[in-house]
């Protein structure tokens, strides 16, 4: 098989996404949409769409990126239970906003890659589970609901095949936690977003505690193409282990930050210096997030790297969720830091003790060398709070959260030290708890009622 | 044995009709909560102790669950919330562009903090992690719409026409 040059690449997902109504079900049509699920439909058995998918070797792309075939072969077959599709439109990794361009600019490729992906399954009622604050996605997506199922598309009769499903918006109310597949469940189903003990897994038991498959946005948006344009395209599209087209999304200090549709493997100063016009200011690199905050970052030296799952787990690093964060030279690593951990602190859901306490204490040493309160001692105890943080929770936030920390307590040492060493000999207060012992340890209101009390006897 | 607490608020004859879409939608009426949760925000103007009693009415829940719910999410409008809230994107990638200069701005602008209502009732600033709008960074969302790519001038300007 040819492999297909980065210069010959052309764009799927986002191809159409500049051009005016390209969110409508007429101009989706007009440009060949719902053409493969209706031959997909029509002429595979579910089977043989899975294996497809297996052998296009498409990865999950919201930030584990497990292989979409497996995950669905997970599903047992002889179940009386309904089973159901999730798509994951929860977002909310920092520097990502991928899933964002195909929902409010072409829905229709999420609603076919879905109804391929539900039909393979055996679904017949599919979730979109969306952060609550894309309100012009929701609106987008509605919309394009509605469309479908005016045109039979989505419904009793999908395309005159007999097959049903039924799809519904459901709207988050912001929680990072969410876009985890079993927190994402978990409100799904009317409840906090808190992460499940896996196993068993979703693709076993999860909403409802029915067989469950959550699928990223992005992934199924590659089904359509996939059937569309055959897996000899896709896999000829970046390294063999992970191919296909990719969504980048450049952030931070660059000339044209956005979403750049890339091959798989592109080399990750190629995205940052040519498709998002270079370092901004013309300022120099300092380092780079490649996968979304909870990635480890990358020093300048280490950024001629290919982006992709292999090339980035090789620089003990990683795809992640494609969000790009680049940061030049006049960055202050300790404030960037600060700023991760604060918000992992803010949105751990509290269930596992080292992540609910872990992000909290990272946090609050991170803080006070960034003020000038920092102790001899406080990057090593923050190397070391990480290590233990990682593996030890019901889901990978204590680890998102252990990642960038590990990463740029280690890398970017010096800064952290330079700070301590600067802060201006303080006292060194702790902040938290006060004397051990209190006097006033009664309000004067319940001091006044206990001298009452005492008074009258 | 008392009657059950009344619940003063009532939903429109328009959101009982998509309430029982919803329910149609789910398998069971918890599921149907956050859905249910947006109906109360968008039909009272936010979710106050008579929107929990309502949603927990409509949805056979307990009102302690309602509340618990409610409380784990930080998007929804709440009680004492102003005409229009200012959600101010702090995360890294919004940081890196100058989205604290866009926070003191309104701090200053409004005097208040983040977190706090003006006395007019007009405006709540609220300081928000990832709004997932990152390329157009520094971001402000202001009640449901996204204000992108703000710098000073343009800030200004959208407060001013906030102001009417």
């Amino acid at each position: 098989m040819a492999e297909i040059k980065p210069e010959k690449f052309e764009k799927v997902l986002t191809k159409y996404v500049d051009q005016e109504g390209s969110a409508s079900l007429d101009f989706y049509r007009g440009h060949g949409g719902y053409e493969a699920a209706e031959r997909v439909l029509k002429e595979l058995k579910p089977d043989e769409v899975i294996e497809t998918v297996k052998e296009s070797s498409l990865r999950g792309r919201g930030g584990a990126g497990f292989p979409c075939g497996l995950k669905w072969s997970f599903v047992p077959k002889d179940t009386d239970k309904p089973k159901y599709l999730v798509v994951n439109a929860d977002e909310s990794e920092p520097g990502t906003f991928k899933d964002r361009v195909i929902m409010e600019r072409d829905p229709h490729q999420l609603i076919e890659g879905s109804l391929i992906s539900a039909y393979a399954l055996d679904s017949h009622i599919c979730y979109i589970y969306i952060r609550g604050e894309y309100y012009d996605g929701f609106l987008a997506m509605q919309k394009a609901i509605d469309e479908a199922y005016e045109a039979g598309i989505l419904g009793e009769n999908v395309l005159g095949t007999g097959f049903r499903l039924d799809m519904t918006m459901h709207r988050g109310a912001g929680a990072y936690i969410c876009g985890e597949e079993t927190g994402l469940l978990s409100s799904l189903e009317g409840k906090r977003g808190l992460p499940k003990i896996k196993p068993p897994f979703p693709a076993v038991e999860g909403l409802f505690r029915c067989p469950t498959v959550v699928n990223n946005v992005e992934t199924l948006s590659c089904v359509t193409h996939i059937f569309d344009r055959g897996v000899d395209w896709f896999k000829s599209i970046g390294p063999p282990e992970g191919p296909g087209p990719k969504l980048l999304c450049v952030s931070g200090h660059v000339e044209r930050p956005g979403t750049y549709e890339v091959p798989m493997g592109i080399n990750l100063l190629d995205l940052v210096n040519n498709h998002a016009g270079g370092i901004w200011k013309g300022n120099k690199l300092k380092g780079i997030i490649p996968g979304g905050s909870s990635a480890k970052i990358l020093t300048a030296e280490e950024c001629d790297v290919g982006m992709d799952y292999e090339s980035l787990a090789a620089k003990d690093t990683m795809l992640g969720s494609g969000g790009v964060i680049v940061m030049d030279d006049t960055t202050d690593m300790v404030d960037a830091l600060y700023n991760i951990l604060r918000f992992y602190a803010h949105e751990s859901c509290g269930q596992c003790t080292p992540c609910r306490e872990g992000t909290g204490w990272l946090q609050k040493i991170c803080g006070r060398i960034l003020h000038g309160d920092g102790r001899p001692e406080d990057p090593d105890m923050m190397l070391d709070l990480s290590k233990k943080m990682c593996g030890r929770t019901i889901c990978v936030l204590a680890d998102a959260a252990a990642f960038p920390c590990e990463s740029i307590v280690s890398k970017f040492r010096a800064e952290f030290d330079e700070k301590i060493e600067a802060g201006d000999g303080h006292e060194r207060t702790v902040h938290l708890g006060g004397p051990l012992v209190q006097p006033g340890a009664l309000s004067a209101h319940n001091q006044e009622r206990l001298d009452e009390l005492q008074g009258g006897h | 044995m008392s009657d059950a607490p009344a619940v003063k608020k009532k939903f429109s004859n328009k959101g009982l009709e998509f309430i029982e879409w919803l329910l149609g939608r789910y398998p069971n009426k918890q599921a149907a909560l956050l859905p249910v949760l947006r109906l109360a925000e968008e039909e009272f103007g936010n979710i106050d102790n008579d929107s929990v009693m309502l949603a927990a009415e409509t949805l056979e829940l307990s009102p302690g669950y309602v509340w618990g719910v409610l409380t784990f999410y930080t998007h929804y409008r709440r009680e004492g919330d102003g005409k229009y809230l200012l959600q101010v994107c702090s995360t890294l990638p919004c940081a890196l562009r100058g989205c604290r200069d866009i926070q003191h701005r309104l701090e200053e602008k409004l005097g208040i903090e983040a977190g706090e209502t003006t006395e007019d009732g007009l405006f709540t600033l609220k300081k928000v992690e990832c709004l997932g709008s990152c390329d157009t960074a520094p971001v402000v969302q202001v009640n449901e719409k996204y204000h992108e790519n703000l710098d000073i001038e343009e800030l200004d300007r959208l407060l001013e026409t906030l102001r009417g």
